[in-house]
């Protein structure tokens, strides 16, 4: 099923004010309702190198996939759908090639990346991911976060040692508890959400939520909800001057219209004859 | 990072930055700096670089290499020294160059860094071991969190190459000067208005103290004025026709809102204006 008429979306990537290169890497496939943001790290150019291995290949490797199958497929042994597998499986295959190259070549040699992934399929979204680039969602006028950074910080507010507030003047925001390419194999944090038409999805790397408020990035969204790629425009240009310290890079996602997959017994009847 | 930045009559050409081990300079294609001049040597010269320190060495060219007038075999490059090659001039910017000079050791400690939950649950099992007991194992990882935040600066075991500007906490008066993690307070900034000039409320005030402020009717014409370092902005955000500004229509771009600009949007004539 082609989405490119039913998803809307909007990229913007920048250097930031500080950082000469952009170790940041999106990639955006609408047709087959994927997004990908990867925010790297790792020695002078591994960074750039690690973010976009992670995106290129899950995005070349699901396009293949979704050229086959669709996401809803009920497997024939599991009895479950094929959608967080096939992702996950993904999300692997990069790591092992981020992995390797970080070990067989000395430049690039303890590379690794951040991750989200969002795949949209049958009015669902199912989201992968890694470290601490996020995705936020607006829903009926109400920004959240939806994921949760695999952060040191994280840890600490959830084991109560720090309190939200505190967090924000820490000064360890830059660790990161999981990362992809860093160990032989990693294990991407998957959920799955229904969507509503007239949501808005915010996929960011930290250059944005660090520099930026949540407060703010919600009231842009919903201020400039109607032009997605001047909302994109206008995100990073706040990062930027507040400081614009890191990289900073968003994807925004509007879903037009309801995507109900042709489930029901097509889908069944395929599913047995695989 | 060491760096060299390329110049021919005073014209800077490129910046180079010595990445790799062993930075080849000639004029055949396969070296890391290819210079096309007939007075460069196919290979001319090499820069090794070991951690902090690079040096400049001769191929056996047939120019030579001239490093600030006197001409070099071998050559422990300082920062500003200048590497002539014909035409060319290279100047060599060592690691403590101005910028990573403000940040110095501290700029590592904002970097990104994985943090492996290895090392987490080694230091907590260790912990376990010697105290026994499911609260001691507990204590330790949360002193584990701890100890491997402090330690991972150190360690560095796979940092992003982001240095995110001096940390904040751990350097209090560092913190002072540089603006710190959380968005900067804003600057101080003449407040802008807009007063209505038509319409139903003609003659309403409305300061503008949001980082952003729509105007218009969704769905016909909706411009957003966004307040920025820089001042206000105007940009037109949905609407077959953009907003005028002073009797002419906008383009695509944000357009810098002066005092007493005339805005014109979806038919509403409005004032903008700073206040003193």
């Amino acid at each position: 099923m082609d989405l490119t008429q039913i998803l809307e979306i909007a990229t913007c990537t920048d250097p930031g004010m500080v950082r000469s290169h952009n170790e940041d890497s999106i990639a955006a496939d609408a047709a087959n309702g994927l997004v990908v943001l990867a925010d790297g790290m790792g020695g002078y150019n591994a960074g750039e190198v690690a973010s976009g291995m992670a995106t290129t290949v899950i995005v070349t490797e699901m396009r293949q996939i979704l050229s086959g199958s669709k996401p809803y497929q009920v497997d024939a042994k599991t009895k479950e759908e094929i959608a967080p597998k096939i992702v996950r499986e993904q999300v692997l295959k990069a790591n092992t090639s981020i992995y390797q190259a970080a070990q067989t070549q000395p430049q690039y040699a303890g590379m690794g990346t951040t991750l989200v992934v969002c795949l949209y399929y049958d009015n669902r979204m199912l989201v992968a991911h890694l470290g601490d680039s996020r995705l936020y969602m607006l829903r009926d006028g109400k920004f959240k976060q939806v994921t949760r950074d695999h952060s040191l910080l994280q840890e600490q507010i959830d084991s109560g040692i720090i309190t939200a507030e505190q967090a924000k003047k820490a000064a360890h925001k830059n660790l990161v508890t999981k990362a992809l390419g860093i160990d032989p194999t990693v294990e991407p944090e998957i959920h799955e959400y229904p969507t509503k038409p007239g949501d808005i999805y915010l996929l960011c790397s930290d250059g944005l939520c660090d520099m930026v408020e949540d407060d703010d990035i919600g009231m842009t969204l919903q201020a400039l909800g109607a032009n997605l790629k001047l909302a994109a425009e206008q995100l990073v240009q706040m990062a930027n001057d507040n400081g614009g310290r890191d990289n900073v890079s968003v994807i925004l996602v509007r879903v037009l219209r309801e995507y109900p997959g042709t489930k029901g017994m097509m889908g069944k009847v395929f599913g047995w004859l695989k | 990072m060491a760096k060299l930045i390329l110049s021919m009559d005073g014209l800077v050409l490129k910046e180079i930055p010595l990445t790799k081990e062993r930075t080849t300079l000639g004029r055949k294609p396969h070296n890391d700096i290819q210079i096309d001049n007939l007075a460069v040597s196919g290979e001319h010269a090499v820069i090794v670089t070991i951690l902090n320190d690079s040096f400049l060495e001769d191929l056996g060219s047939t120019n030579g290499t001239v490093v600030n007038g006197n001409p070099v075999k071998k050559h422990f490059l300082q920062n500003n020294d200048v590497i002539e090659l014909g035409k060319y001039k290279l100047k060599f910017i060592g690691e403590a160059a101005p910028a990573a000079g403000a940040g110095g050791d501290k700029a590592d400690f904002e970097k990104t860094m994985v943090l492996r939950p290895s090392t987490m649950k080694a230091a907590a099992q260790a912990a376990a071991a010697a105290g026994g007991g499911a609260q001691a194992a507990v204590a330790a990882r949360q002193a584990a969190v701890q100890a491997a935040g402090q330690s991972a600066a150190a360690t560095g075991i796979a940092d992003k190459d982001a240095a995110k500007a001096p940390a904040m906490a751990a350097a209090a008066p560092a913190a002072a000067a540089a603006p710190s993690a959380a968005p900067a307070a804003k600057p101080a900034q003449p407040l802008g208005a807009i007063q209505l000039l038509s319409g139903g409320n003609a003659g309403k005030e409305l300061e503008l103290t949001k980082p952003l402020t729509t105007l218009g009717k969704p769905g016909v014409q909706v411009a957003v004025l966004t307040r920025r370092p820089q001042g206000y902005f105007i940009t037109h955000v949905e609407g077959a026709v953009r907003p005028q500004v002073n009797g002419q229509q906008i383009g695509a771009a944000p357009h810098a809102l002066k005092d007493h600009d005339v805005i014109e949007l979806a038919g509403i004539k409005m004032e903008f204006f700073l206040k003193t």
